[in-house]
């Protein structure tokens, strides 16, 4: 009763302003944000489990949702949980998971998923409200108390290939979508939101329109209308620059890019967006002309670094196309990069980190072997970074594939990819979990799976990194070696991204497998 | 794709719509290979060059797959037209379809040979023998006589899919044979020549060894007289799944 009392007494005050957010760190207890904070380094500071006892760690409760293949990454405010599902969101006493709110919003009949399944990966709070993405493109705001609708924003029409399953990013006074639909011909964008009125603020267009800079790189003809460049993977905030870092995915058509000579700015790229204005500061583009389906829609991590003897602020990425990146996160100029991952694609990297494409290595009509295969070295699925340890971890897939180039025929709302894939037969497939050196990607420890997996990454102030495997287990390795110190069978995969908070006290673990949230705790 | 919709394509289609596997085949080269790969060999999503699909035991199955999907994962092909669904449909099949192929041998007596040799000592059939080694009650429709025959003859040239026989050498020193049944990161599951599962630890092992090459199917070659084999062969073709 006394903590009951307790919770309903921070429910009801319970106020998350955006400098709670900046300041994550200062409250480990809490996950106020898609990746702990804004620098996209899914790290919780919280120290209570160890490798000396995570041996003992147990299930304290689950929660069940109505259907499978379940991505969310909770936010966890003063007790209190938050999760979503698609068109689905839901409060949970945080210390026993039973429900205290639910909210759900009908799916339309003719809704479809073009390239990608009905998932959603996580909500937003700022202030009093939670913030969730819906897959019909509408982004909604929910008090955070009730679950009553706020507001609710038509993001964009979902008819021709629309779609969203990120979870939002919230700022000082707006809230950041991204779309999916990069299957679909659509031409993508970013969007911010008042996150009091829900009135868009402004838009990012990933494509460039005619007379607009970045058009020089897409052909003549209405080829950049169904470009693609979808935004489908939160992105990462700096505070300090007041910049938004987001990844761009791929061109459309994917395979067959006979249509749209050129490099095909801004798909395949990380933006450097102004917080108040969207307004383009820079970009990266890691794979221009993509024909691989290979976007470039991660959690940009964020770390200050020290580049021949000067301190940096810099953003690391580890790209679906096997090559991990070093950029300085002002201006972005290339500092260093390096393959973490088979590819057979490029020689490498140059002097400005432009890809030095191999030849023979695009889709053909009678198949194209490249490592990796379309979902890549790693994919939407988030790395972590630990400033305890310096190391950066990532979940890698090694997978080879057949790629095929077919024709394209847009056609709204149907699929648009000018080919696909087939596995190589007979080839070794592999997965691991990798600890990069953040600043050069040189890999310190490997920690081999059975099979490549879905499952983002944790790293913890105990010296500890958590993560999942497509075989249903869930595990922690040592921070600094990679040697495993404990596994759970969860009983199904686990496509998800982990994350920590402490009720009463106490730290506990969070992860998603297939239709089961699972808390953990010593 | 609406039920409304899907209904009034069915009876116009059924009646109207003659089906091309040639457009069925650049459909789903481009639209459906994606997760089945480009001749059905799977991928994301299922393989589907097996005449019988789980989820489409029959033709009008088959269709409303197409036509809506299945909920989360495959998308509902809506986009397409009536001729268009019963094209990728028709292709679909021929992904399962194998040429009939004449066989010398008289099934029969192949099933006589199957009991004399012991072979039920290890395949299931049709609910009959042990399940040590891959069930054969459809074997006739996954494999061909070819296939059949060097299966017989030089097994381990022939392993399935996924089939790995493994030994495991506890701390002890004892070691354990057997088919890997299951295996993640941290575990395997072992079934020995006895029928018994064994549960390991992989940290726990001394050592586990992966016999990529190796099954524990003897090879018949020279134990079969050319007539038994001919008849061993028909009566595996002829294992066309539970009636």
């Amino acid at each position: 009763m006394r903590r009951l009392a307790w919770l309903l007494a921070v429910t009801a005050c319970a106020q998350v302003p955006y400098e709670r957010i900046v300041k994550a760190e200062n409250e480990p207890a809490n996950w106020t944000t898609y990746s702990g904070n804004y620098s996209g380094h899914r790290f919780s500071p919280l120290s209570e489990i160890t490798p000396a006892n995570v041996a003992g760690l147990h299930v304290k409760w689950a929660h069940q949702f109505e259907s499978g293949r379940t991505e969310t990454s909770p936010i966890v405010v003063d007790g209190v949980m938050y999760i979503t599902a698609p068109n689905m969101a839901s409060a949970l006493d945080a210390r026993t998971g039973r429900e205290l709110w639910k909210w759900s919003r009908p799916i339309p009949k003719d809704y479809q998923s073009i390239g990608f399944g009905r998932v959603n990966r996580g909500p937003a709070i700022l202030d009093g409200q939670l913030f969730v993405a819906t897959l019909d493109c509408y982004l909604v705001a929910l008090d955070i108390k009730s679950g009553a609708e706020r507001w609710s924003a038509r993001v964009e029409d979902y008819k021709p290939g629309y779609s969203m399953t990120l979870a939002p990013l919230a700022i000082k006074g707006k809230v950041l979508i991204g779309v999916s639909g990069g299957e679909a011909g659509i031409r993508g964008f970013v969007d911010a939101y008042d996150a009091a009125s829900g009135k868009r603020s402004w838009r990012f267009w990933t494509v460039p329109a005619p007379g607009e800079p970045g058009h020089e790189t897409w052909p003549a003809g209405d080829s950049w209308k169904t470009g693609g460049g979808s935004t489908w993977v939160t992105g990462s905030y700096d505070p300090d620059l007041n910049l938004v870092y987001w990844g761009i995915g791929n061109p459309g058509p994917d395979w067959n890019a006979d249509s749209r000579a050129g490099d095909n700015l801004y798909t395949c790229s990380l933006v450097a967006l102004d917080g108040d204005t969207g307004a383009l500061k820079w970009h990266f583009q890691f794979t221009p002309h993509d024909t691989h389906d290979w976007d470039s829609t991660h959690v940009p991590v964020l770390f200050e670094g020290e580049v021949r003897g000067v301190k940096r602020k810099l953003v690391a990425i580890a790209n679906r196309n096997a090559f991990f990146y070093v950029l300085d996160r002002s201006n972005g100029e290339f500092i260093a990069g390096r393959a973490y991952s088979k590819q057979t694609w490029a020689k490498g990297l140059d002097d400005r980190g432009r890809p030095m494409v191999l030849p023979n290595t695009e889709p053909s009509a009678e198949g194209t072997i490249a490592y990796p295969n379309l979902n890549g070295a790693t994919v939407w699925f988030s790395p972590s970074y630990s400033p305890k340890t310096g190391l950066f971890y990532v979940s890698v897939r090694e997978i080879g594939s057949i790629y095929y180039k077919r024709e394209a025929d847009y056609k709204p709302g149907t699929f648009f990819a000018g080919g696909g894939e087939a596995g190589i037969p007979n080839s070794e497939k592999s997965g691991a979990i990798r600890a990069l050196e953040v600043a050069t990607g040189k890999m310190r420890w490997e920690f081999p799976l059975h099979t490549a997996s879905w499952s983002g990454v944790l790293s913890t102030g105990g010296g500890l990194v958590f993560s999942g495997s497509d075989e249903g287990n869930f595990f922690a390795l040592d921070a600094t070696t990679g040697k495993p110190l404990w596994d759970f069978q969860t009983g199904g995969a686990v496509a998800s991204n982990p994350i920590s908070f402490a009720v009463d006290g106490k730290q506990c673990v969070a992860i998603a497998a297939d239709r089961v949230l699972y808390v953990f705790g010593l | 794709m609406s039920k409304r919709l899907l209904s009034g394509l069915l009876a116009v289609g059924a009646l109207a719509q003659v089906p091309d596997p040639s457009v069925g085949k650049k459909i789903f080269e481009s639209q459906c290979a994606l997760c089945h790969g480009q001749t059905g060999t799977g991928g994301r999503g299922p393989s589907l060059n097996r005449p019988k699909l789980g989820r489409a035991p029959d033709d009008e199955a088959l269709w409303k797959v197409i036509s809506n999907g299945i909920e989360p994962e495959m998308p509902g092909a809506w986009q397409l037209n009536p001729r268009e669904v019963y094209s990728v449909a028709a292709y679909v099949r021929s992904l399962g379809t194998m040429p009939p192929e004449k066989l010398p041998g008289d099934s029969l007596r192949g099933e006589r040979v199957f009991a004399s040799k012991g072979c039920g000592g290890c395949h299931v059939v049709a609910g009959k023998g042990d399940g040590y080694g891959p069930e054969l009650t459809d074997i006739g429709t996954r494999r061909n006589g070819v296939h059949l025959r060097q299966a017989i003859l030089k097994p381990a040239t022939l392993l399935p899919e996924g089939f790995l026989y493994v030994a495991a050498t506890t701390q002890n020193g004892a070691t354990v044979r057997g088919i890997r049944v299951n295996e993640d990161s941290f575990n395997i599951q072992i079934k020995d020549a006895r029928g018994q599962f064994h549960s390991f630890a992989k940290s726990e092992l001394k050592e586990l060894r992966r016999l990529r090459d190796e099954t524990p199917m003897p090879s018949f070659e020279g134990s079969l007289s050319a007539a038994d084999l001919d008849d061993l062969v028909a009566y595996l073709a002829s294992l066309k799944g539970k009636s």
